[in-house]
This record gives structure tokens, C-alpha cells and sequence, in this order.
């Protein structure tokens, strides 16, 4: 039945399909950050968002998530915004936004004669781009072609016991429609790489995956932090693994088709596992330092809409892709009713069931898809964070689906 | 009277606060909150709880030693660290991770400085 669901997308000149029309203003340094911001506080369009990076040395990573999200099927224009002398390659992000099809513009600041005339200059580009981006095809869009995101943040006691088993539903239903599903947080994943790495379609992928969780808790060990903030145990969880188990069972029951770190676009329909540690010796730091920094490596690999599991409370959303937050705890859904949009703490209290909670997740993704806006995307919730990383790309036998094909 | 004029309580009993996620779980967890005096049913025997319990933590589901391991969802998720009586609280004073120690506000790293 829900793979003849259709919806109105916005089909791209890179053949691919998006449910928003955004227009993302990047700054490339955070010496830009308040100009860029300014363009888009003044723009005030629920569909401008502000996006950026605010390092001035060179990083591949950063560039790349750059590159993938100025190249999202929700965005229909960039305007980039530069100071002038940061490393970030400019001219080619510009050329390669502009090679898939999309609207941009760059300015540079030292170039542009400085804050106020940079501002103008951007709120007509802005305005500029609005209008080519209006002139984007609607064309209908099915289940087979959205990919869905799912993380937790501010997790407790609860989290394992409702909202994630609930989206784990949610996600078997729509990996059964041929739907993209990506779950993430290798590093919340550990103590459950044996019975993870079973649900691997094939042998060598089940070999990655315990690698790479295997990688994760080498990296928090030398960090000498676990993923574990001081409100998990707040609300009742004690361990890495306790709070790595109730993680897990968002992923639902599906086989585990592929694994992929951030900016790669999973090949086909099914469940895939996003690597979000970066590879070798700690560099740069903790591997996430928030949730966003994760949700925007979901969205990096082609994620539309991300379904974001909170039992302490969070209120984020994002820039770019829709957020829909689903609430574990009743009493927590109590005191911040107005920042979420599924209350799955209804399973504690015995007034719904696992599948039913699912099912209303999954008509909250396709009501999001059809231009319905999330709780946290209607408050304006936007956020957008991107750090140094290091990252090698992935192995031969992480993606068995490409192979085959 | 007043309980029985509501349909719905009427059609659902009271839930019991904790909950059993696992046969082969050796830990409850609570669902609701618990007050300290409320009587606790477990695996039949019913116990009076000694302390606040809040919603997402856990009890011991029968006696635990130090060292045995905790299981959830049917998984360990760790070790005790002290001995409990069936339906005392588990948590950082008596349980630890098997991977990676757990951090709050006042217990940082051991190589940082306490905030």
C-alpha cells in the first residue's frame, strides 16, 4: 500500500527529487558569519537558511559536506559568502553547485566593498535565486525515492523503550516500500556490533561493521569521553551500552545493506549505516560535538527528512531537511508538547501500541514530504553546524548493493 | 466511586510502574514515577520501595552482586559494582560500563579537571 503513496517534489536538473525548495546562504569562514546572516535575518523567508563553515585552514571533509549539501535535492539555489583570503576553494564549490544545475552566487567580502554593501549585494542575489528557484518542475514523487535520517539526542531511560523501537517500525515500513533508510552514531553503537553486524547482507559487510565500531571506541577512548552526556544518566541510563541498545532499535529489523560515511548517497532502497567517526588517529577532536553536526551528515548523504528520538527533550531542528521529533518520555512530552510532533510516551502509559505509534510516524514523514511543516521547521528552527574532520573513503565491501548492480 | 465512574480507568487497570522488557532481564524499569512507600509488584512478590524512582531508571529485578553482569533488553549492558536487594535502585552508585566509563557533571575524565 505505501509504495503507491505519492507526494509533489522538486525535480532537479541532477535527476534528483526534493521536498523543499530551500535557498541556502553559506558563509565559508566564520569571518563572514555575521554578514551571512544578516543577508538571511533580512531576507526572512522560512525557505532562506543559513548554512557555513567557520574554519580558515584547509579541510577535505568540510569541503565535501559543503559541496553535498549546496548540492541537496532540498536546495533549489546557494548564494556563498566569502571573506576573501580562507582556504575553502571557493570557485569550485561555485562551479560545482552551478554543474548540478542550481542557481549560485558568490560573493567576497573584501571584494564587495565591505558588511553593508556585501548585504545588499546579498539580499538581491538572494532574491535573484528565489526566482529561478521558482521556476524548478513539480513533479510527483513516490516512497522509492525519499531517504529518511534517523537520530537520538538528550536519550533516557525511556528512548529505548518507545520512541525508538516506534521509528524502528516506521523504518521496516519503509524500507519494505524501497525507501533509503540511514540510522548513525557508530559510536552509540557500541555493544551492539556482533548481533548488528548479523543483519549485514553479506559476510565482508558484517566484517566492516564490526570494524568500524570497533574504530569508534578507540577514538572515544582516547577522547576519554564515551557519547554519554550527564542528563542520560539524569534520566535513568547508566552505560555506553545501555544507551547504545535503546540507539540501536531505531534501526528496526530490516537487513543492514550498506555501510557509508558522510556525503555518500546510498545506491538503492533498504537500511544503510552511516560511519560518523573520523578515520585514523583523533585529530580534530570529538567526533560530533552535537547533535546537529550529526543530522547534517544525515542530510550530507541525500537524507530529506530526518525523524530525530529525544527522551530528555531536545527542541532543535535543521536547515536544509525537515526535522520531525518524536517524544519517549510522557512526562517530558508534557512540559515541551510544543516542540514535538509525535508523543510516542503514550506506549508507556498503555494508550498506543508500538505499531501504532510507527504507523503515525510514518504518516508524519509523508504529510512532512508533501510540504507539511514539522513542529521545530514551522518555530524556525534551523540550525547548521560543520567542524574539521578526516575521513577515508569507504571500503569495497561496504556497499554489496553496488556491486551487484 | 469516583474511580469507577471513569470508563477508561475502568477498561485499563492501574499499570504497574516498572516494567519487564526481557525474560532473561535482571533489571525492571520504571514507567512511572515512584515515590518512596509505594508497593511494587515484582515477578509476583510485592515490595515496598524505599526511594523516589523516576521514570527511566532502573530497579534490581532480584538480589545482584558486584560483578554480575546487568542485562537489558535480553543484552548486558554492563556490571554491577556493588551487591542490591530485589527492587533497589541500579545506577552509576552501583553499576559501571564493561566499554567505556560514564561522565556527569561531577565526575569528569579522570585527566581533566573537576567542574
Amino acid at each position: 500500500m505505501n509504495d503507491a503513496v505519492s507526494f509533489s517534489g522538486w525535480q532537479r536538473a541532477d535527476g534528483r527529487k526534493g521536498i523543499r525548495n530551500v535557498i541556502v546562504v553559506a558563509y565559508l569562514v566564520e569571518c563572514a558569519h555575521h554578514v551571512t546572516r544578516r543577508i538571511v535575518n533580512l531576507a526572512d523567508n522560512m525557505d532562506v537558511h543559513l548554512i557555513g563553515f567557520p574554519g580558515c585552514y584547509p579541510n577535505q571533509y568540510a569541503y565535501e559536506m559543503m559541496r553535498a549539501v549546496c548540492t541537496h535535492p532540498n536546495v533549489g539555489g546557494a548564494l556563498l559568502v566569502s571573506l576573501g583570503c580562507e582556504s575553502m576553494n571557493r570557485e569550485k564549490l561555485l562551479s560545482e553547485i552551478r554543474a548540478s544545475g542550481r542557481p549560485a552566487e558568490l560573493l567576497v567580502i573584501q571584494e564587495a566593498g565591505g558588511t553593508k554593501s556585501t548585504i545588499e549585494l546579498g539580499l538581491a542575489a538572494v532574491k535573484r535565486l528565489q526566482s529561478e528557484a521558482a521556476k524548478v518542475a513539480r513533479v510527483p514523487m513516490y516512497l522509492n525515492e525519499l531517504i529518511v535520517g534517523t537520530i537520538c539526542g538528550g536519550s533516557d531511560g525511556t528512548s529505548g523503550i518507545s520512541a525508538n523501537p516506534a521509528v524502528g517500525r516506521c523504518f521496516d515500513a519503509l524500507v519494505a516500500a524501497d525507501a533509503i533508510c540511514i540510522f548513525e552514531e557508530t559510536g552509540e553503537l557500541i555493544g551492539c556490533e556482533t548481533i548488528m553486524a548479523d543483519r549485514a547482507i553479506t559476510p565482508e559487510l558484517g566484517e566492516e561493521i564490526e570494524a568500524c565500531v570497533a574504530k569508534a571506541e578507540h577514538y572515544y577512548r582516547v577522547m576519554g569521553f564515551g557519547s554519554f552526556a550527564p542528563g542520560n544518566a539524569d534520566g535513568g541510563l547508566t552505560t555506553l551500552e545501555e544507551k547504545s541498545m535503546g540507539a540501536y532499535s531505531k534501526s528496526g529489523s530490516s537487513p543492514i545493506s550498506g555501510l557509508i560515511k558522510p556525503g555518500d548517497i546510498p545506491p538503492a532502497g533498504g537500511l544503510y549505516l552511516l560511519d560518523v567517526v573520523p578515520d585514523g588517529e583523533p585529530r580534530f577532536g570529538f567526533p560530533n560535538i552535537s547533535d546537529n553536526a550529526e543530522i547534517i551528515e544525515l542530510i550530507a548523504c541525500g537524507s530529506h527528512v530526518i525523524l530525530f528520538t529525544t527522551g530528555r527533550g531536545s527542541v532543535v531542528g535543521s536547515a536544509i531537511s525537515p526535522v520531525i521529533k518524536v517524544c519517549a518520555n510522557p512526562e517530558t512530552y508534557r512540559r515541551l508538547a510544543g516542540d514535538m510532533d509525535v508523543n510516542a510516551g503514550r506506549i508507556l502509559e498503555g494508550e498506543a501500541t508500538l505499531d501504532e505509534v510507527g504507523e503515525e510516524i510514518l504518516q508524519n514523514v509523508i504529510d512532512v514530504a508533501s510540504g507539511k511543516r514539522s513542529v521545530s521547521e514551522e518555530l524556525g528552527h534551523q540550525e547548521f553546524i560543520l567542524t574539521y574532520k578526516a575521513f577515508e573513503p569507504i571500503g569495497p565491501s561496504c556497499l554489496p548493493v553496488r556491486q551487484i548492480q | 466511586m469516583t474511580q469507577t465512574a471513569d470508563p477508561v480507568a475502568q477498561q485499563k487497570p492501574a499499570l504497574a510502574p516498572v516494567i519487564l522488557l526481557h525474560p532473561e532481564d535482571n533489571i525492571l524499569v520504571c514507567v512511572k514515577q515512584i515515590h518512596s512507600g509505594d508497593a511494587l509488584s515484582i515477578d509476583g512478590e510485592v515490595i515496598t520501595s524505599q526511594i523516589d524512582i523516576a521514570v527511566g531508571h532502573k530497579i534490581a529485578r532480584t538480589a545482584l552482586s558486584a560483578g554480575d553482569k546487568v542485562y537489558r533488553y535480553g543484552a548486558p549492558i554492563g556490571s554491577m559494582t556493588d551487591a542490591v536487594a530485589k527492587g533497589e535502585h541500579v545506577h552509576m552508585h552501583n553499576m559501571k560500563s564493561d566499554y567505556i566509563p560514564s561522565h556527569t557533571r561531577s565526575r569528569q575524565n579522570k585527566d581533566r579537571s573537576e567542574s
